[in-house]
């Protein structure tokens, strides 16, 4: 019996338990996937499933990497990682990051997407979110920014 | 700052190898696995060369980890109760039909008041406050998605197949939750169906991944005390020594970013999501703190100044349907009587204070006045009715109808509001009248009520 485990171990990759608990995971997933299987919109939910995956590895992950060696090189070695004092690159790194993060959580009323709805359930536009979210990030940016001076001035002074 | 102030669980030793100890050993069939693992398709090498990142590794994951495990759950489970507040036992939660995910049938309570708005509240701002730690959590693991061999054994075949429905489940909650919250229906399905079902694939993903990698976390947790990892500086913090999963850079470059840095950050546009979120469960001055919601926006001015949900205009109640005309119908088994809104108006009046609170995640505290539902079905004389089927001016919809437990019939405070505030309800508030009853989600709270049927039975 023990050998049996043992042999089931080296020719799957992991010990018994491991395999029935992947097989429950997909025992959902597959059922899930069966019931929903005659709705006319099977195919977009599968799409928006898979495509969220692969829209955050493959798009959203290279762009902000890439970004932030764009960043990275724009500022320099020295600044990135001065010996002492603030780093300029962590400090455009957080609001930019922060700015971004609202766009993509806050996006459908930035880019005023799905207008109709939108006014039918609120009675009203979606024409302030764009200048809002602007204003947020420059705030960002200029907070950031103002620490920075002040962090520089006080490792000057220290 | 002295060099000795190291990562507690440095080693000083020989630097990282690029095929960390204790990878996993090939399955079978072997020679499958070893061939695949010598033929990478072209890049895959120079990729596993470019993270860059000292700070990757199992310590890093393992705390992002922890605070997903706390807070997804609290979503999930309030995302259940929600669901549960919509009584599914009247088939009207939506999905309507879950097969073997249906929950315990149960009597949505109507006391604290506040139940659904604390709830649904809990379930919308968690989410997506836990948006940031989902990201960071993500960016700490990404190399192991360009990892090769893909597997080494079926196991991990297996193992990485169910990340696919992790990885995609948890975008996918994101990605439909917020877009209708925002009321931008751009993916072209149903909401509910889609979340409902899209968050029990994650949950099953979910308590798979944390049963393989739970002793794995907490190993990682005790192997830098995470108090003494926070006051490691940036020029001191070095990565964490080569892992199995092979998290850790192969060729790591020096740290822009302490750890403490990278947690902060984190934790810090998460505080920075929750502040710009919560204000929607609020009136006046703090509403406006959601500046990027649809609900941080005050409507209007004066005593019925706050949000709706659907307009009058949007539902197709018209000015004729709603104006002299009126009547309100009463039914309970065969009896039947008629109100105008002056009669309505002659009955005893109660008044409460009670939130409208939505699915989406906002809510208000306003003061109703009108007549008990308890006084109504009595008038009927539907003393105990079991169940009250509550029909709206509004013809289509999937929310022009309500079936109210018996419960929310005989609360106290449970209305056929006439007045808001003092003053007679506007046509978007659902003038000539509308249901309020406590913890009761806002849709079904149902505006311009044309009838209300009392049943003996609890279900139709």
């Amino acid at each position: 019996m023990r050998d049996v485990a043992v042999r089931f171990r080296a020719a799957y990759g992991a010990p018994g338990r491991h395999l029935l608990l992947l097989v429950g995971c997909f025992a959902v997933a597959g059922w899930v996937a069966l019931r929903l299987a005659g709705e006319a919109t099977a195919g977009r939910m599968l799409l928006w499933f898979v495509g969220a995956a692969i829209a955050h590895d493959f798009v959203l992950f290279p762009i902000y990497g890439s970004a932030d060696r764009a960043l990275r090189a724009a500022v320099g070695e020295r600044r990135a990682r001065p010996a002492s004092g603030p780093s300029l690159l962590n400090h455009l790194r957080v609001p930019a990051l922060a700015a971004a993060l609202l766009f993509l959580v806050y996006l459908p009323g930035i880019l005023r997407q799905g207008r109709e709805t939108y006014l039918a359930a609120t009675g009203q536009d979606q024409q302030p979110f764009l200048a809002r979210w602007l204003l947020v990030s420059a705030a960002l940016f200029l907070a950031s920014g103002v620490l920075y001076a002040y962090r520089r001035w006080r490792a000057r002074n220290a | 700052m002295s060099a000795d102030r190291t990562s507690p669980g440095d080693h000083p030793g020989p630097p990282p190898q690029t095929e960390p100890p204790g990878r996993p050993a090939y399955g079978f069939p072997r020679r499958g696995w070893a061939l695949l693992a010598e033929h990478p398709p072209p890049g895959a090498r120079r990729i596993g060369e470019r993270w860059r990142s000292p700070l990757r590794g199992p310590w890093l994951t393992a705390v992002y980890g922890l605070a997903l495990l706390v807070g997804l759950p609290l979503v999930f489970l309030t995302g259940l109760l929600d669901y549960l507040a919509y009584s599914p036992q009247f088939g009207q939660a939506l999905p309507h039909d879950v097969g073997w995910l249906r929950l315990p049938p149960f009597d949505w309570p109507t006391g604290p008041s506040w139940l659904f708005r604390v709830t649904q509240g809990l379930h919308v701002a968690l989410g997506i406050t836990l948006i940031p730690i989902v990201l960071g959590k993500l960016w700490s693991v990404i190399p192991k998605l360009f990892d090769w061999p893909p597997a080494r054994s079926v196991a991990q075949l297996l193992e990485r197949l169910s990340l696919v429905l992790l990885v995609g489940g948890i975008l996918f909650e994101i990605a439909t939750g917020l877009l209708n919250i925002q009321y931008a229906y751009l993916f072209g399905f149903d909401f509910y169906t889609a979340h409902y079902f899209g968050a029990w694939v994650f949950v099953a993903a979910l308590v798979t991944h944390v049963a393989l990698k739970l002793r794995r976390m907490l190993t990682a947790l005790r192997s830098r005390p995470v108090l003494a990892e926070l006051a490691v500086p940036r020029d001191a913090t070095r990565p964490e020594p080569p892992d199995p999963d092979g998290l850790v850079a192969a060729r790591p470059g020096p740290a822009t970013v302490t750890r403490r840095g990278a947690l902060a950050l984190v934790g810090g546009l998460s505080l920075l999501l929750a502040g710009l979120t919560v204000g929607q469960n609020f009136d006046g001055r703090w509403r406006s703190t959601a500046l990027l919601l649809p609900r941080g926006r005050q409507p209007g001015e004066g005593p019925t100044g706050f949000p709706v949900n659907r307009t009058a205009a949007a539902a197709g109640v018209r000015a004729a349907d709603n104006g002299a005309g009126w009547r309100l119908a009463l039914r309970a088994d065969g009896r039947q009587a008629s109100l105008d809104r002056a009669a309505l108006l002659a009955m005893p009046q109660h008044t409460a204070r009670l939130p409208i609170a939505c699915v989406e995640g906002w809510s208000t505290l306003q003061t109703w006045t009108g007549v008990r539902l308890r006084d109504l079905a009595a008038l009927v004389g539907a003393g105990q009715p079991g169940s009250a089927h509550v029909r709206s001016l509004e013809k289509a919809g999937q929310f022009a109808q309500a079936t109210l437990q018996a419960n929310q019939v005989l609360d106290p405070d449970s209305l056929l509001a006439l007045r808001v505030n003092g003053v007679d309800l506007t046509p978007d508030h659902g003038y000539p009248a509308r249901v309020i009853v406590p913890a009761l989600p806002g849709v079904h709270c149902t505006k311009w009520v044309a009838e209300i049927e009392f049943r003996r039975q609890p279900d139709a």
